[in-house]
């Protein structure tokens, strides 16, 4: 969901998608190698 | 104290048109990255063996850190909340990583009184600041969904737990060969050595960008389709503020004080215990039905449910209120803690599924608190605030691990205890939970006395005038 800042007297400029994937993509894909980890352990309780 | 002008809040004001979406990720990098605290069991017994010193020793650095983040968000909410989230994340990654780098040199150097100083003292500093750092901001940016918004952040602190165990582990095991991992190996001191110059730089680089793309809302923003009378409409939400310095002369602050405590306090008697609590509640003689691999697969779940219950319980209380959500995790959890005191040992799926929901509970505590206080205090000082508040969870931090080993070392030895032998310190538990649900009944709207002037000038105005 996007959501344009609706009120402000500075000239307007949207935020590059390029700049959120990239962000999203950072932050994301360390809490997925953890997860993963995780899990893995985690199954360990179901199979050993 | 001013600060810097690259820090200044005003230079990080939103244009029209900026995408919140990307303020999540500059909070979770800095959430992700100091959720590194509770990942130092990875290496505890090799400072133990390095420093030829005892567990207890070794456990007061994390205790040290515990205290340091309470002491500090309380301390430092008001500047945190002033200054705004730059500034924030900027000095708590300077703490957090130069903590890692004091550490590293006590480690190097077989000077155990660094350590203290550089992950408990000023490594606690920084975990404080960068814990509520974002806090308010997301408030701000997601006034129609802040139970989600504080949820996303503080699921990361869960999440980095989960990154910097095997993380650790790997670098441990690329810098001492000797090292692999598996049981009865121990890595060397140079090689945690190492890995706490590795985090640190890493989580110095990792918080500054997060520090780099936050944005403040404009004064007056608020989202598309949005309308704050809405809000009013709902109980216990107000669209009045109240300062730190006022909240904590209200019974509602003290009233949250004691439901935080209480949840936290019962939650850490399950999470300090996982690993040998599983083995002793399905104990035959001198063994355990559950293997030690075992144990250690219900700490990963129980990791996954603890950070999984801060985004979706949280998520949960924009729906359904905040007071009713702190009924449930009260409430229920005193239940189920009632349930695994009697019946937890009959079967392993019995108790894991009691254990697992108790513990998203315990997240889901965390992780709805700043939304809690936003509805109470409004969004004025919410960062001090939740600052001040989290002092309980100092305290709890204490009590909890203090209540269960007391209780257990009354009961017999470690490796012969039983199911039966947890039943009081889980009573203990079930009666917190009952004075925690009793405090939450007791949350009403906060008396108008305590509200800011309507004219008052915000956080940010006051800040901007004062810069000019």
């Amino acid at each position: 969901m996007s959501s344009p800042a609706s009120t402000g007297t500075q000239q307007p400029s949207s935020t590059p998608a390029a700049l959120i994937a990239f962000a999203w993509t950072l932050v994301g894909v360390p809490l997925v190698y953890g997860l993963y980890q995780t899990v893995k352990t985690a199954s360990s309780l179901f199979t050993g | 104290m001013a600060v810097p002008s690259f820090l200044a809040r005003e230079r990080i004001v939103a244009r029209p048109g900026f995408n919140r979406w990307l303020i999540p990720p500059a909070a979770l990098a800095v959430h992700l990255c100091i959720g590194q605290a509770y990942a130092t069991s990875v290496y505890k017994t090799a400072l133990v063996a390095h420093f030829d010193t005892s567990l207890t020793a070794i456990g007061i650095i994390f205790s040290i850190a515990i205290v340091m983040l309470g002491l500090s968000a309380a301390a430092f909410g008001t500047w945190v909340d002033r200054n705004g989230p730059r500034a924030a994340m900027f000095t708590a990654a300077c703490f957090w990583s130069s903590g890692f780098l004091v550490g590293s040199l006590g480690i190097a150097t077989e000077q155990l009184w660094l350590v203290y100083l550089g992950y408990g003292v000023i490594g606690g500093i920084g975990l404080g600041i960068g814990y509520i750092s974002p806090v308010s901001t997301l408030i701000k940016w997601f006034p129609d969904r802040p139970g989600l918004a504080t949820g996303m952040a503080i699921m990361g602190f869960g999440g980095g737990a989960l990154i910097a165990s095997p993380l650790s582990r790997q670098l441990m095991d690329l810098y001492d060969p000797a090292y692999d991992g598996t049981a009865g190996t121990v890595p060397s001191g140079s090689a945690v050595s190492l890995l706490f110059l590795t985090l640190g730089l890493v989580y110095l680089v990792f918080m500054l960008f997060g520090a780099f793309i936050v944005r403040v809302p404009a004064e007056g923003w608020r989202p598309d389709g949005f309308d704050p009378s809405m809000v009013k409409k709902k109980s216990l939400v107000t669209t009045d503020n109240v300062s730190a310095g006022n909240a904590i002369k209200t019974p509602q602050f003290w009233l949250l004080w004691i439901v935080l405590f209480c949840n936290v306090t019962a939650g850490i008697g399950i999470l300090e215990q996982a690993s040998p609590m599983i083995q002793d509640f399905f104990r035959d003689g001198d063994t355990s039905q559950v293997a030690l691999t075992a144990a250690a697969g219900f700490v990963g779940l129980l990791s996954l449910f603890n950070m999984g219950g801060r985004f979706v319980w949280s998520s949960t209380s924009d729906y359904i209120g905040r007071k009713p959500i702190y009924m449930v995790y009260l409430g229920v959890g005193l239940i189920l803690y009632v349930l695994l005191a009697t019946i937890g040992s009959s079967a392993t799926w019995i108790f894991v599924l009691l254990a697992a929901v108790i513990i998203s509970f315990y997240g889901g505590g965390f992780a709805t608190i700043p939304a809690y206080l936003r509805d109470l205090f409004g969004t004025y000082q919410v960062g001090a605030i939740h600052g001040r508040l989290l002092t309980a969870w100092s305290a709890a931090g204490v009590a909890g691990p203090l209540i269960v080993n007391t209780v257990l070392d009354t009961r017999g030895t470690p490796g012969e205890l039983v199911a039966g032998d947890y039943r009081p310190a889980l009573f203990i538990m079930v009666g917190l939970l009952a004075v925690g649900f009793v405090a939450n009944l007791l949350v009403k709207p906060v008396a108008s006395k305590w509200h800011e002037p309507k004219s008052a000038p915000s956080t940010a105005t006051q800040e901007a005038s004062a810069v000019r």
